[in-house]
């Protein structure tokens, strides 16, 4: 079939369209003007005031933590319940399994958000545990919604995989959990390095859940740049999106050299 | 042989433990089944009750469910969703934004899906990257970046204005066009992948053989591609209307204060009006309104899967 | 543990007072309402090298894996060496099985792959790594231990495999379809290969096939299968000259089948009457037919000799055209119709090239002896 002009011009307008958006905060956090869109030069001033905000700061480390633990318990029991649902055949609650895991995936983070704050209210009623809401409360938030993420990153690695070779391993003498940590685990490492990775970003952009489940002093990255967006475009965050945006592509890049070599070797 | 099975600790442990039912199985399974059961599960019945509760002033501002050994239910919140317009219309909003979104998003994803398919490698990954890319960098903060684009002395006016296409800057942010394209613009990467990834599989062989049989190229477009796209075209599709019917970031940084979207419906009414019971019903009903895009999401995915 | 190979003459069962080595009884797989093992009985002696073969989904497979320990049996017993292994997990069994995907693990070299069943087990790594050595010369792999399974070819994956598989010394080597990823002539090679290592070795091996040549090639006796149940058992001769039913006789090598009905039995032949074949079919007699009792009479497409002139002194002649010839080299295939419109299938050495072949449309004469046609009754 010959290619038209139609295509390339209608991909390459999308592609402006994704991107535009980026290249324009990056561009306008090294300008002098307090007026965002008004050019006033160059500089770095607005990085300077960021790495001087306290509540920035604080509000960044907060999402870090929360992001490697949730991302970390995430890992663990999506790789679990997609083993359960790869490897135990039929067993009783397959399809509870299936519909609770897949179910997070397509909920929107409002009701999420919502039902999880109740049960928590519910439970501090009932057991008196969690004693009130912050990080502890958004950690098990953004592992429920992450863990269906993982499992499903895992599962598909996991279907792809020929199960005569955990079968042969088995068949050499080896018992169930060895075969797990011999075979499967190694196999499925690249799969539970994606799952940890998503899981971290989903928790790090996270605003809608975190604001329904956290409470005083747990106020996330998300959570303190919506409250200072709302009230208009803040040059300080410009520069935030821009050392989000570096860190993304460097840690790309990283990936994709190592990716390179590895299909080299 | 025999001796090999009988005398490791760890087997007598394991024998004990079966005797109550508790095989070392049944432990892997229990721990994400009791995780989701707690967590995902009994929030929605929490929910659910709920919203079924009078609102009181009181801490938790709700009925309780059992009181008097009885189950006291009203079906006031719902009746109360019916009645007033502001529900209603949130609602129709919602299905319109939603739905002219994913339209949009279809519209602008299947060329570029169908363009990167057709790409040869490296390009191809090389632009699949391109598309996953952004995903990977906030959310909130790609949203926000409309804002200093679209506002009345944004940047896009200012280029339109400065090229003389326009004398008058366009009023956009605060209006539903923003949050139009806010959506698309968020949501565009789900209708690609999707799409890609079935138009991958199209075997090149297939349009050749449709044109050897004399169909023109647009003929074998609506009649080969597009019909065995159907499972992308759908899968993807729902993937943009799902999660936008439930949007609530896009509205309330792009969108102005008519703009009506069931989620930040749901949000003002827990957050500002603190009505609980009036926001458990939102969530149900938004729930119910779900119920057909995720049945039709679930279709196309395992039909996606067969070929 | 040295064994000794099962000696070429010896045929532990045709005699009465050998002991089985596996003994499976009554074996029952149900998946849901499907059986796909149903019932079956068997005996496997020592040092055998017996071939499961059948279509697919005849359950060949199923069987194999409950002999592994991978499936478990829904009813019924099997013993290994005088031990039932009913609760015998796949890891204590005293079985190694290579699989048809190969199933090496992809992140290890060969020699790691090798190796990690005797680790299992215990052996010391000095030990265990002089073991691999040995193994890995047998298979002709000695110079890719350090290499990972994707950088073999298919036919070095395939030995990586075995050597897996048979560096325990099991007592029972389970192959499922161990050549079929093979192309032909590679295939050819390695079935010779595969019984020198089992001569060798003296390992009892238990292949599932459902290529009937290699079975012939391989085995010391073959059990047919078909929908969960073994229809015969037999050493490879046997099933081809004397298949027990239509189906062995028609899917092993191929074959032409008429119907018919017993008339009387002349003298020393049995006369069947079969208007498919416009004549009576005489055969060697069969005890236990009824006079009209329906039967099928199975003459293999070399038995029949093709004449232009009608031959002297054959049992059984009839005469048809030819519709098709296909020249394959080494013979050709003749497809004859008869008068009944039953079109036989034929096969001709090419011995001499100086004689006119016999061509299409020409009128022919079909012709065979009574000892060629095999009654079948199922």
């Amino acid at each position: 079939m010959k290619r038209g002009f139609f295509l390339p011009v209608v991909a390459f307008a999308g592609f402006l369209f994704l991107y535009i958006p980026i290249v324009s905060l990056v561009i306008f956090s090294f300008n002098k003007s307090k007026l965002v869109t008004v050019w006033g030069g160059w500089s770095t001033k607005w990085y300077v005031e960021l790495l001087n905000d306290p509540q920035i700061l604080g509000a960044a480390w907060i999402s870090l933590k929360i992001g490697v633990v949730s991302a970390t318990l995430a890992t663990i029991l999506g790789t679990i319940a997609a083993i359960v649902l790869t490897r135990f055949g039929r067993v009783r609650g397959r399809g509870l399994l299936i519909g609770m895991v897949t179910a997070p995936l397509v909920m929107p983070e409002v009701i999420t958000g919502l039902s999880l704050l109740l049960l928590f209210i519910s439970m501090e009623a009932m057991f008196g545990w969690p004693a009130g809401r912050g990080i502890l409360t958004i950690i098990i938030a953004h592992t429920t919604f992450s863990m269906a993420y993982v499992a499903v990153v895992v599962q598909s690695r996991l279907v792809d995989m020929d199960d005569a070779i955990e079968e042969a391993a088995s068949d050499l003498g080896a018992k169930p959990m060895r075969v797990f940590f011999d075979i499967t685990l190694p196999m499925i490492a690249p799969s539970l390095i994606s799952g940890w990775l998503l899981s971290f970003t989903l928790s790090l952009d996270d605003l809608v859940i975190a604001s329904f489940v956290s409470g005083p002093g747990a106020s996330t990255l998300p959570i303190v740049i919506f409250s200072k967006v709302r009230l208009g475009v803040t040059p300080e965050i410009n520069a935030l999106a821009t050392l989000i945006v570096v860190v993304v592509a460097i840690g790309i890049s990283i990936a994709w050299f190592l990716m390179r070599k590895k299909v080299k070797t | 042989m025999t001796a090999l099975r009988a005398t490791s600790p760890w087997r007598k442990t394991a024998a004990l433990l079966a005797r109550f039912g508790l095989t070392g199985r049944a432990l892997v399974i229990a721990v994400p089944m009791l995780w989701l059961l707690v967590f995902f599960l009994v929030p929605f019945l929490v929910v659910l009750k709920i919203s079924f509760a009078d609102p009181m002033l009181a801490r938790p501002p709700y009925s309780p469910l059992f009181a008097d050994g009885s189950i006291q239910v009203t079906i006031g919140n719902y009746a109360y969703l019916w009645e007033d317009s502001l529900y209603i219309n949130a609602y129709w909003s919602s299905i319109k934004i939603a739905f002219f979104s994913t339209v949009m998003a279809l519209l602008i994803g299947y060329p570029m899906a169908y363009y990167i398919a057709r790409s040869p490698e490296p390009k191809r990954s090389l632009l699949l990257l391109l598309i996953v890319l952004p995903f990977w960098t906030s959310f909130l903060l790609r949203v926000y970046a409309w804002i200093g684009i679209l506002k009345t002395k944004g940047v896009l006016n200012m280029v339109l204005m400065k090229i003389g296409l326009i004398d008058q800057p366009l009023i956009i942010m605060q209006t539903d066009v923003a949050v139009y394209i806010g959506i698309v613009y968020t949501y565009l990467p789900f209708m690609i992948l999707p799409l890609y990834a079935n138009l991958v599989k199209l075997d090149n062989a297939m349009l050749e053989a449709s044109a050897d049989l004399g169909a023109k190229p647009m003929a074998t477009f609506f009649r080969i591609t597009i019909p065995l796209s159907m499972p992308g075209i759908v899968a993807g599709s729902m993937l943009v209307f799902i999660p936008a019917i439930g949007e609530f970031v896009i509205p309330a940084l792009l969108g102005g204060p008519d703009t009506l979207m069931i989620g930040k419906v749901l949000w003002t009414e827990f957050f500002s009006n603190r009505d609980w019971p009036v926001a458990s019903a939102v969530a149900i009903a938004m729930l119910i309104l779900l119920v057909i895009p995720i049945m039709l999401l679930r279709m196309a995915q395992s039909k996606g899967a067969d070929t | 543990m040295a064994e000794l190979p099962l000696a070429a003459d010896a045929k532990p069962w045709k005699d009465s007072a050998a002991v089985p080595f596996i003994r499976i009884k009554n074996i029952t797989k149900k998946f849901g309402e499907f059986s796909a093992v149903d019932d079956i009985t068997l005996d496997i002696y020592k040092g055998e090298l017996f071939c499961l073969l059948g279509g697919s989904g005849c359950g060949k497979s199923t069987l194999l894996r409950m002999l592994a320990g991978l499936e478990t049996p829904t009813s019924g017993t099997i013993e290994i060496d005088g031990q039932d292994v009913a609760d015998v997990a796949a890891f204590d069994r005293p079985t190694n099985m290579m699989f048809q995907s190969y199933a090496l693990f992809p992140h290890m070299t060969v020699e790691k792959n090798v190796i990690y069943g005797l680790l299992r087990e215990g052996v010391p790594k000095a030990e265990a790594k002089d073991r691999v050595a040995d193994m890995l010369r047998l298979v002709k792999l000695q110079d890719f231990a350090k290499r990972k399974p994707h950088q073999l070819s298919g036919g070095q994956q395939q030995r990586v495999a075995l050597a897996r598989s048979l560096i325990k010394q099991p007592k029972l080597l389970l192959l499922d379809e161990p050549l079929a990823a093979l192309d032909k002539k590679l295939r050819e090679e390695t079935q010779f290969e595969l019984i020198h290592i089992q001569e060798t070795l003296g390992v009892t091996f238990i292949v599932v096939t459902h290529d009937q040549e290699e079975a012939m090639t391989l085995s010391t006796r073959i059990g047919v299968m078909k929908d969960g149940k073994i229809v015969q058992v037999g050493e490879p001769p046997q099933i081809y000259e004397d298949p027990n039913s239509r189906y062995v006789a028609d899917f092993i090598g191929s074959v032409n089948m008429f119907e018919g009905t017993v008339d009387v039995a002349v003298s020393s032949t049995l006369r069947i009457k079969s208007p498919e074949a416009g004549i009576d079919l005489l055969v060697e007699p069969v005890e236990g037919l009824k006079a009209n009792q329906n039967v099928s009479v199975a003459i293999r497409p070399e038995r029949i000799t093709l004449t232009r002139h009608k031959p002297d002194g054959a049992a059984n002649i009839v005469e048809g055209g030819v519709v098709e010839v296909a020249y394959l080299g080494n013979l050709s295939v003749y497809r004859v119709k008869l008068a009944s419109g039953k079109i036989l299938k034929v096969t001709k050495s090419n011995l001499l090239h100086d004689e006119e072949p016999i061509s299409w449309d020409e009128k022919v004469f079909l012709s065979w002896s009574n000892a060629a046609g095999i009654v079948l009754t199922t």
